[in-house]
């Protein structure tokens, strides 16, 4: 019996629960408030859609809560609960063993297709569901008794003189409240998580080792010296800004001072196709184009210098794929991002102050250069702050084009690795959370966010004065 | 100030300075230009190289087979019932291949040769076949006309896509004499003369033909050339029949890239030539790139998967960020006081729309997955992650829309006695739905071409079949664009490009739904 | 306001009597000047002239094309787009509208100060080093720091930043900044100067230092100033021509256009019916 209720599909039932209770809820309110109408001759002091509201409010927010702690807590009690009655023989699993044979016992159990696998394993799923259901069952009668008591307690404050509109408006800008405050929710679930796992990477590994070490290899030998990813990701920004930096820069220059309106009308969106463009795509760009062109660049090169006699043996590596193939994408693909808010600052720049320049002689090229782009910088840097965030925090293009090794070098064409490369290769393997290589994924990630959110931080602020100055 | 007037317009001096001067106007103009169309021109790049890619992979060549269900084949025995013969992929296969056999008996003369044959069309090609044939037994025992895919590298070739080809016609053969080596002697005044002056030209260019492969064919049957001289060649026959080159002229096919290094051998080659010319191979649109789901054999991978995947991930991030990002713009626009909670929020969202994407990753893996148990790789997951990830764009867009709003509006309603409430919801948000859903849609857009924060949450994994729930294991679309650039056969190129294509037409139809909202909607007040 | 307070002149440039001409020949001749926005028509046929060595005020309601016609004189309407000027204007006798004129060049002969202050997000000394430097017309750099000193003095400012003429420009007093114009303009040692109502934003107290500024300029230059308070015009300048709906009404001296103006539109507009 309870097994059968282990296969319950919960997740549907509570929705439609919550919304029976609901509109059970607001009918009930509703009518009540018509009676109060109908028996006395008073006025109500809200209308009765506003009664009706009020008790739905009353029933649903009991049920929401106990909907979200089923959510939240329902597979981690009933594992809980299994792990603490498996037969001692268990004990001699390691922690990611045990999870990883939970996980087989969960999937079997949604599956229902675990007949003939063997007794062990039966017994466990069958034991597994029992819990289950016995939370389902639960859960589902915690909310029914959460709706219908909110809904009578409710009920009974009904009454002709009853402030329903102001309560429920109330209890509706607490739920704006709330969405507001995911905001802060999910920052705070970002730096609490990124610390916690550090934490515990970095009392592994000394936090010295990872921030200054210079050997990563991770994946065999347990080497966790960040250094070189530091390197990669500079190395392949900076490549990225040499492209993005300049091309953004004049592009904005020439519409926002040189182009004629319809020129600009067609070039803006064009340029921002660009920043819509999935990073995927421009990773497939620079392994299908991009790498091969450096590639045959840099084996030319060689060759030329080589034969012209300046080098004896090769010097570039010419690897197939290559800091600068990623870098140059990336450049491609930031060039948006600097173009977009470098126009924006240009064109906020004042008039008068062209004028100034134009009436004592200045040429174009030289009100631009002199007045307009100084009077601009601010708002400039913070662009290309904003970019070099981007830059550093992008993934696709460099996990595609940029290689894998972790090494220091200047070599543009050698292919070096990123700090988020290496998030991905080390999430995606098959290691549980305790792992140091796992929870070294995300002391990278501390990393990443803290230095992206001091760009993003004083790139913002940047603007922010600028704003003030102009408006 | 008595100074002739000419003269102070037109010192020496002040022109060659001045000649300077508009010589750097121009040179910074150019310089402007230059970006643009330098920034145009990477678009452009990408836009040709991954097109190309993708309108090669729009059609495929299919082999046509007349078969007939031959039930002791593909009925296992005693084992009759339609599941059976649907899991029976072996059996319908081996009719296919025994079909080619029939065609090109040559095949038959060893192992290697039947190995050649059998790469001609995969075992999971049949699949639907065998579906059909379970649920519609009475077709047991009869003739059938079925199209199957061609192998993804003969395909290529037929595209012209696997290797350079040189192709050159013959003048008339006039005599052919068999040899005792089974080889034969082909003779034709001059007829070869072309074949010799186009590898003499090739040679010129550098390429080096000492291990090429020169293929003779003369309608379905196909031999290789040695020893040829102007008049004359020894011939060894691949497919087909010698009598075929009898006084006709032929087409010679010269492929540099030695045979051991290419994965088509010349007797593939001359078998697909044959196939061709018995009419027996179309090319045909690929509908498999949005009906099938992933696969191993890029001729038979498609989409679809993905496609549901990416819906249910959408549809996943569109129920949680659209209402949580509206609601929390009008609570900061309309009702929020000033002080430093809502400051802390305001910087908060900020920052949150400039977080690396690969940073929600990480939150998903270790809250929802680790934390909270949550299944690996389902679309859930990857929904509730990308709604972190868009909510902050959603806000922002939504408040740009409500600070557009006049306030003239809201004094009009607060005027006749609405509550704060009602005039928010009432008529402040309804004058500003259109810009709020426009920035809702871009920031789903945005959320549909993301990639590496589901990569942390495991929906790379290989997935077959068609998730029929937000908690079944799936991929995405741009997740099945890396997977898929991912595999070395050089087939799965265009097929990724193809994608891309795909997965870019359903981006500009949400983009183009933005820009017909906008030109509908938009007013200025 | 005392209309008759007049600036004391150094008696060589201007005799206060209305009819007397113009002791200097006129520096720019106008001759029939149209401009137009697209289609609509601005300024129309105006023809006027400015003497040398003396201030001329171009008063009238706003909107009337005052603005636009002194921007007509150092071709700064070049710089708005589907602007378009017709008509002669002859500097020293020549059409500055010429295509052998480099309108750069043009501009450094006819500077000009704006209603709003504008000084560059540059220093002090860098502000009114600009110009010079741009136009090549320092030699060197003790050079360039006499010209600065010497137009800073010209501007009546050097007392009050030689200390700190690395500070920005921004940072000085509305009054301040607008002689820091002032003395940027005089830098590129024009020969006229035209002002776009140069008080309009500032307070009684530098507004009154800024005509006494003007008043000191008149020496050297030919100043064309725009102005909405018919008392700075009467104040400042020795000529004066009232503009209304693009059209020039009536032009003379000061004195006799604000004491006995020939047109009913002057006289209304001067003593306050309209405007």
């Amino acid at each position: 019996m309870l097994q059968q209720l282990g296969h319950l599909p919960m997740g549907w039932l509570l929705i439609a629960l919550i919304a029976v209770f609901a509109s059970v809820a607001f009918f009930t309110g509703r009518v009540r408030a018509e009676r109060i109408l109908l028996s006395g001759a008073t006025e109500l002091h809200s209308r009765p859609n506003y009664h009706g509201y009020f008790v739905t409010m009353w029933a649903v927010i009991p049920a929401i809560l106990v909907a979200l702690a089923y959510a939240i807590g329902a597979e981690s009690v009933s594992r809980g609960q299994l792990t603490s009655e498996l037969p001692p023989a268990f004990e001699l699993l390691s922690a990611p063993e045990l999870q990883t044979y939970l996980d087989s016992v969960a999937h079997a159990a949604r599956s229902r297709d675990y007949a003939g696998t063997d007794l062990v394993f039966t017994a466990v799923t069958n034991r597994y569901l029992e819990i289950l259901g016995g939370l389902n069952i639960a859960a589902l009668v915690l909310m029914a008794l959460g709706a219908v008591g909110g809904l009578f307690l409710a009920r009974k404050r009904l009454a002709a003189s009853f402030r329903a509109r102001s309560l429920v408006e109330r209890g509706m800008e607490g739920v704006l409240f709330f969405c507001a405050v995911v905001a802060i929710a999910t920052t705070v679930g970002i730096v609490v998580s990124l610390l916690y796992e550090s934490i515990q990477f970095f009392s592994v590994v000394p936090i010295w080792d990872f921030l200054f070490g210079t050997r990563w290899n991770a994946q065999t030998e347990a080497e966790f010296g960040a250094l070189p990813l530091f390197f990669g990701t500079f190395m392949i920004a900076l490549i990225a800004m040499c492209v993005a930096a300049p091309i953004g820069l004049f592009s904005a220059i020439y519409l926002s001072e040189y182009a004629g309106p319809k020129v600009r009308a067609w070039i803006k969106p064009i340029l921002e196709i660009l920043a819509g463009i999935p990073t995927v795509v421009y990773g497939f760009f620079a392994l299908l184009v991009v790498a091969p062109a450096v590639r045959s660049l840099a084996i030319w090169i060689n060759e030329t210098l080589i034969n012209v006699g300046l080098a004896s043996e090769p010097l570039l590596a010419a690897q197939p794929t290559s800091a600068l193939a990623a870098g140059l994408v990336m450049g491609i693909m930031v060039i948006p991002f600097v173009s977009s808010l470098s126009d924006d600052v240009i064109n906020a720049v004042p008039q008068t102050l062209r004028d100034g320049a134009y009436a004592l002689g200045a040429t174009k090229s030289e009100t631009v250069r002199n007045v307009v782009v100084p009077a601009a910088l601010p708002g400039i840097i913070a662009a290309l702050l904003l970019a070099v965030s981007r830059a550093i925090g992008e993934t696709m293009i460099v996990v595609m084009a940029a290689g894998k090794s972790a090494r220091i070098s200047m070599d543009p064409t050698s292919d070096l690795t990123t700090i988020t490369v290496q998030i991905v290769s080390l999430m995606t393997g098959e290691t549980g959370f305790d792992d140091p290589k796992t929870l070294s994924a995300f002391a990278l990630g501390l990393v990443l966010f803290a230095v992206t959110l001091l760009f993003n931080v004083i790139a913002l602020r940047v603007v922010q004065k600028y704003r003030e100055k102009y408006d | 100030m008595t100074d002739p007037a000419a003269s102070a317009f037109s010192t020496p001096d002040a022109l060659k300075r001045l000649k300077r001067r508009r010589a750097a106007d121009v040179r910074f103009r150019l310089y402007g230009m230059g970006a643009i169309f330098l920034a145009l021109g990477a678009l452009v790049l990408l836009a040709m190289s991954i097109g190309a890619q993708a309108v090669s992979a729009a059609t495929y060549h299919v082999v046509r087979y007349d078969i007939t269900l031959d039930p002791a084949v593909i009925t296992p025995p005693g084992e009759e019932t339609p599941e059976e013969i649907a899991r029976n992929v072996d059996g319908f296969w081996e009719l296919l291949r025994d079909n080619l056999l029939a065609t090109f008996p040559e095949a038959n003369k060893d192992r290697a040769a039947r190995m050649e044959v059998s790469e001609f069309v995969t075992r999971l090609a049949v699949l639907p076949t065998a579906k059909r044939v379970a649920s519609q037994p009475q077709l047991l025992g009869n003739a059938i006309t079925l199209k199957a895919p061609l192998n993804d590298d003969l395909d290529l070739y037929l595209k012209g896509q696997a290797f350079a080809e040189r192709r050159v016609g013959t003048g008339a053969i006039s005599g052919v004499l068999p040899q005792d080596d089974g080889s034969a002697q082909i003779e034709g005044q001059g007829a070869f003369a072309p074949i010799k002056t186009a590898m003499m030209t090739l040679e010129a260019d550098g390429i080096n033909l000492s291990e090429a492969s020169v293929l003779l064919t003369s309608g379905s049957s196909t031999g290789r050339l040695h020893d040829i001289q102007s008049d004359s060649a020894s011939i060894e026959l691949l497919t087909g029949t010698l009598e075929a080159f009898q006084g006709s002229s032929a087409t010679a096919r010269i492929i540099a890239l030695p045979e051991a290094q290419r994965v088509i051998s010349d007797q593939q080659i001359a078998w697909t030539l044959a196939l061709k010319d018995m009419d027996r191979i179309s090319r045909v649109p690929r509908w498999s790139l949005l009906t099938n789901s992933d696969s191993t054999y890029p001729e038979l991978a498609g989409g679809l998967a993905a496609l549901v995947g990416s819906l249910f991930t959408m549809l996943v991030t569109a129920l949680v960020a659209i209402p949580i990002g509206i609601l929390a713009a009008v609570y900061l626009e309309e009702f929020a006081p000033k002080n430093r909670l809502t400051d802390f929020i305001e910087v908060n969202i900020n920052n949150l729309a400039a977080v690396p994407s690969i940073v929600f990753g990480l939150l998903g893996a270790a809250v929802y997955i680790n934390f909270l148990g949550m299944p690996r790789s389902a679309p859930l997951v990857g929904g509730l992650v990308l709604a972190l990830m868009t909510f902050p764009v959603v806000i922002i867009a939504a408040r740009a829309a409500l600070k557009a709003v006049p306030p003239s509006v809201r004094s009009g309603a607060l005027a006749i006695g609405a509550s704060q409430m009602q005039t928010v919801f009432h008529h402040v948000v309804p004058l500003a739905a259109p810009g709020i859903f426009t920035g809702a849609i871009l920031g789903m857009a945005r959320a549909l071409g993301e990639t590496a924060p589901l990569l942390l949450i495991g929906m790379v994994a290989f997935v077959g079949d068609v998730p029929t729930s937000p908690t079944d294991e799936s991929t995405v679309m741009p997740v099945l664009i890396y997977t898929w650039s991912n595999n070395a056969e050089r087939a799965w190129e265009p097929m990724t490009s193809a994608m891309i294509v795909i997965l870019l037409a359903v981006l500009l139809l949400m983009n183009g739904l933005v820009v017909f909202l906008r030109r509908k909607y938009e007013r200025r007040w | 306001m005392d209309t008759d307070h007049r600036p004391q002149t150094d008696g060589a440039v201007v005799a206060p009597d209305a009819d007397a001409p113009p002791a200097a020949p006129p520096r720019i001749d106008c001759r029939d000047i149209r401009v137009f926005y697209g289609a609509t028509q601005a300024i129309h046929n105006v023809s006027m002239s400015f003497p040398d060595r003396a201030v001329t005020a171009l008063i009238g309601p706003s909107g009337c094309g005052k603005s636009t016609f002194l921007r007509c004189l150092n071709r700064m309407n070049d710089t708005i787009e589907n602007c378009r000027v017709e008509g002669q204007i002859l500097m020293d006798g020549q059409d500055i509208n010429d295509h052998s004129i480099d309108a750069v060049l043009l501009r450094s002969r006819v500077g000009m100060v704006f209603q709003k202050p504008n000084p560059f997000p540059k220093s002090i000394y860098d502000n009114i080093a600009y110009g010079p430097r741009i136009h090549g017309l320092a030699s060197g750099r003790e050079d360039l720091d006499a010209i600065v000193e010497k137009s800073l003095r010209r501007a009546g400012l050097w007392e009050e930043v030689k200390d700190r003429l690395q500070a920005p420009g921004t940072s000085l007093s509305g009054g301040q900044q607008q002689r820091l114009c002032i003395a940027r303009a005089i830098a590129v040692r024009p020969e006229v100067i035209l002002m776009d109502e140069p008080c309009s934003a500032l307070d009684p107290v530098a507004t009154a230092r800024i005509e006494e500024l003007i008043d000191e300029l008149r020496k050297r230059y030919c100043i064309v100033i725009v102005t909405h308070s018919m008392q700075q015009a009467a104040r400042v300048s020795q000529r004066t021509a009232f503009f209304h709906l693009g059209n020039l009404i009536e032009m003379g001296e000061t004195e006799q256009i604000f004491t006995n103006p020939r047109e009913k539109r002057t006289e209304d507009y001067i003593t306050g019916r309209y405007g």
